[in-house]
């Protein structure tokens, strides 16, 4: 599904990510942990193709196809999806208006005609169960006033509606209580398909007991340090990160 | 075409050429005009030999060059001779739900020959100011002029030393008008034109009333034309004016509007510029009674090379009076905006609430947008705000929509379409909000561009 060989890019000049390797296969849930400054955001932010992020290396190739030559919007019709760690607000914009404007423009880049009005209100409908969001919610703006929780369930409605192939989460656990991180991931695991992949970016292991991923990567310093099964997780909750800095692990700190 | 020109004269001051033309022509003017619009005439003569055309020395004129559009040879059709046109022909109104009383003005003549068919209430009049002038001097006599004195405005004294004909609109005590009355200006010729169009609205004490003006253009000529309202709102009475220009790049619209405001009135004052060459629209209204309210907004989308100027004074004269002000532009490719509004709180205007916004989004390097919001408060008891924001569009959420699969057109269409809906949303008549939407949608998609008459209509 994608792989990416020897990733550098920067960001105003300076380098963040120093040749990352990361291959991600159908049906696979993926977790990137790693310390703030890492570079985790900026690997999400170069997948979905952010203007500010420069890449000065390296490939990634999505489902066969040169990913880093496509715009934002081809690789959204793609199928990649980013549930943004900060969901920006739009004021003025419905999310009933924004959601038909994404969703046909999908269907546009397939050859399909605009989803019909009846069809689409209920898709709506039956979507924003999954994450039990608001009926409200359609005639309000995109986030303008959400609530943290709200926002982070908005973004898991609109993976919902748009129903892509790979889907990366960056840091949706964060600013989440129990009970809406619960919803959160639950929403995600009922959208799972055996096509479909994920990469989960997150520093706890709350998220991942949920989502139980298949392979978790350690992000320092711009590369990934060590890739693992489940186990990974808990490595880090008990010992930090540094055991990944230095290789040889003090085994009494 | 007949039309008599005025010749020329440049570096004589600004304007010479029309002091010429009057004194040349003012007995052919007077003898198609009606004796109460004859009346004022040599005064303001002699008022604009004296104020020539507003420079941009005057504050109120800072941002529009007025001579530089008053400059070229344009013709006047002073002889009143009938310009082939039919209206009701070319202007078929099919815009389901909206079902207004419709009413034609061509250049400045208003269009007698054929009339919408429901009735009006009894003593309402919509008609031909020259006509009205004739039939009902009664009502004319002491409003005509009293507002846009002469004296005081150069573009004032101008149109009154030209003015021979223009729209009269009546609406006696406690009657009120359900049916929008919709009044399509059209500029209309075979030769460049110079148009000086009148209008007077009265509306009594208790009555109601909502208008509809909509400027069109329908010949690739230059165009250029001034038009002075005066507008009379009596005790209880309540007034919604909508103005919508829908011209072309060739066309210069010059309009002051006077609004004078009683005792518990309330107006709505909707501006609203699509397309056009050069606008310069001044809005002065004078709160003249206690407990009235006024809202004014306005919405302006420009680009290529077209330049709008909203010009708007709101004098509080007496207490416990509101008034709210919201303009918003969009500016694009070389586009040029002015916004300059003063809120004036009088001695003794005590518990006045006023709030004054003015928020424009400049999409180019290239585009100017000046902005001049002023309070000025004599009263020490008040409520009073404004503000104004100059800025561009937002990348982070033209970012989140990609990502989302919306292509960047469409994005940042969506973004100023959601800039201006606020101003959209202050449109009561709800055929005509959805009418707009869709038309300043079409206008961000760059499919109004050039007029292909009124599209409010077809």
């Amino acid at each position: 599904m994608l792989e990416i060989r020897d990733l550098h890019a920067s960001i105003n000049g300076k380098e963040i990510l120093k040749g990352v390797n990361l291959t991600v296969r159908d049906g696979e849930v993926h977790a990137l942990m790693g310390q703030n400054g890492a570079g985790k955001s900026t690997l999400s932010n170069i997948i979905v193709g952010h203007p500010a992020y420069e890449v000065t290396e390296g490939s990634i190739i999505f489902n066969g196809q040169d990913l880093l030559a496509m715009a934002p919007e081809e690789r959204a019709h793609a199928g990649i999806f980013l549930s943004f760690q900060q969901p920006v607000e739009i004021p003025g914009v419905s999310m009933n208006n924004f959601m038909r404007a994404a969703l046909n423009a999908k269907r546009k880049a397939q050859g399909l005609d605009p989803i019909p009005a009846t069809e689409f209100l209920k898709l709506m409908r039956e979507r924003r169960k999954i994450v039990e969001l608001d009926s409200k919610l359609a005639n309000r703006s995109v986030n303008e006033g959400f609530s943290g929780g709200e926002k982070k369930r908005n973004e898991i409605f609109q993976m919902a509606m748009l129903e892509p192939t790979f889907a990366i989460l960056d840091e949706t656990d964060s600013g989440l209580d129990v009970d809406a991180l619960r919803i959160v991931a639950e929403g995600f695991n009922k959208l799972r398909k055996p096509e479909t992949s994920a990469l989960v970016i997150t520093h706890y292991q709350r998220l991942l007991d949920y989502l139980r991923p298949d392979i978790i990567h350690v992000l320092i310093g711009g590369q990934i340090v060590h890739t693992g099964g489940p186990e990974v997780a808990t490595m880090i909750e008990q010992g930090g990160f540094d055991q990944f800095i230095n290789p040889t692990p003090n085994p009494q700190k | 075409m007949d039309v008599t020109t005025p010749s020329p004269r440049r570096g004589q001051g600004e304007g010479v050429q029309y002091i010429e033309l009057y004194a040349e022509c003012r007995e052919m003017i007077n003898s198609h005009a009606a004796p109460l619009l004859n009346e004022p005439r040599e005064k303001a003569y002699e008022d604009f030999c004296r104020l020539g055309l507003p420079t941009q020395k005057l504050e109120r004129y800072k941002y529009t060059n007025v001579a530089e559009s008053f400059a070229p040879d344009y013709g006047l059709n002073l002889r009143h001779i009938d310009i082939p046109v039919s209206p009701y022909k070319t202007f078929r109104c099919d815009v389901p739900n909206l079902s207004t009383s419709l009413y034609f003005v061509v250049n400045d003549r208003f269009y007698d020959k054929v009339l919408p068919n429901a009735p009006l209430p009894e003593g309402v009049l919509v008609m031909s100011l020259a006509e009205a002038c004739v039939k009902y001097p009664h009502l004319i006599e002491g409003k005509y002029g009293r507002l846009a004195r002469s004296s005081k405005d150069g573009l004032n004294a101008l149109n009154t030393m030209f003015c021979q004909d223009g729209l009269f609109v009546y609406v006696p005590q406690n009657t009120i008008v359900e049916r929008p009355l919709q009044i399509i200006n059209i500029l209309r010729s075979d030769v460049d034109l110079m148009v000086n169009r009148r209008v007077l609205i009265v509306v009594e004490d208790g009555a109601e009333v909502k208008l509809l003006f909509c400027d069109h253009a329908i010949d690739d000529h230059q165009f250029l034309a001034t038009q002075i309202s005066e507008v009379y709102v009596g005790e209880n009475a309540h007034l919604e004016l909508y103005e919508l220009e829908e011209t072309h790049v060739k066309s210069h619209r010059f309009s002051n509007m006077y609004v004078d405001q009683q005792r518990n009135s309330t107006t709505t004052i909707d501006s609203l510029t699509l397309h056009n060459g050069l606008t310069r629209n001044r809005t002065d209204v004078t709160l003249s009674g206690e407990y009235a309210e006024t809202r004014m907004f306005g919405c302006v989308i420009a680009d290529k090379k077209q330049h709008v100027d909203n010009n708007t004074l709101i004098d509080h004269r007496m207490p416990n009076c509101q008034s709210t002000e919201l303009y918003k532009y969009v500016l694009d490719e070389e586009a040029v905006g002015a916004f300059a509004g003063r809120v004036l709180v009088r001695e003794g205007a005590q518990k006045t609430t006023s709030q004054e916004t003015n928020a424009n989004l400049v999409a180019t390097d290239t585009a100017r947008m000046y902005t001049q919001p002023m309070l000025e408060i004599y009263a020490d008891d008040v409520k009073c705000s404004h503000g104004s924001t100059v800025g561009q569009l937002n990348n982070e959420a033209l970012f989140y929509m990609r990502q989302r699969g919306i292509p960047l057109d469409e994005a940042r269409m969506l973004l100023k379409f959601a800039f201006v809906g606020e101003v959209l949303d202050s449109i009561t008549l709800e055929p005509l909000r959805d009418r707009l939407r869709y038309l300043v949608e079409k206008r961000f998609r760059g499919l109004l561009s050039k007029c292909e008459g009124c599209k409010l209509c077809k």
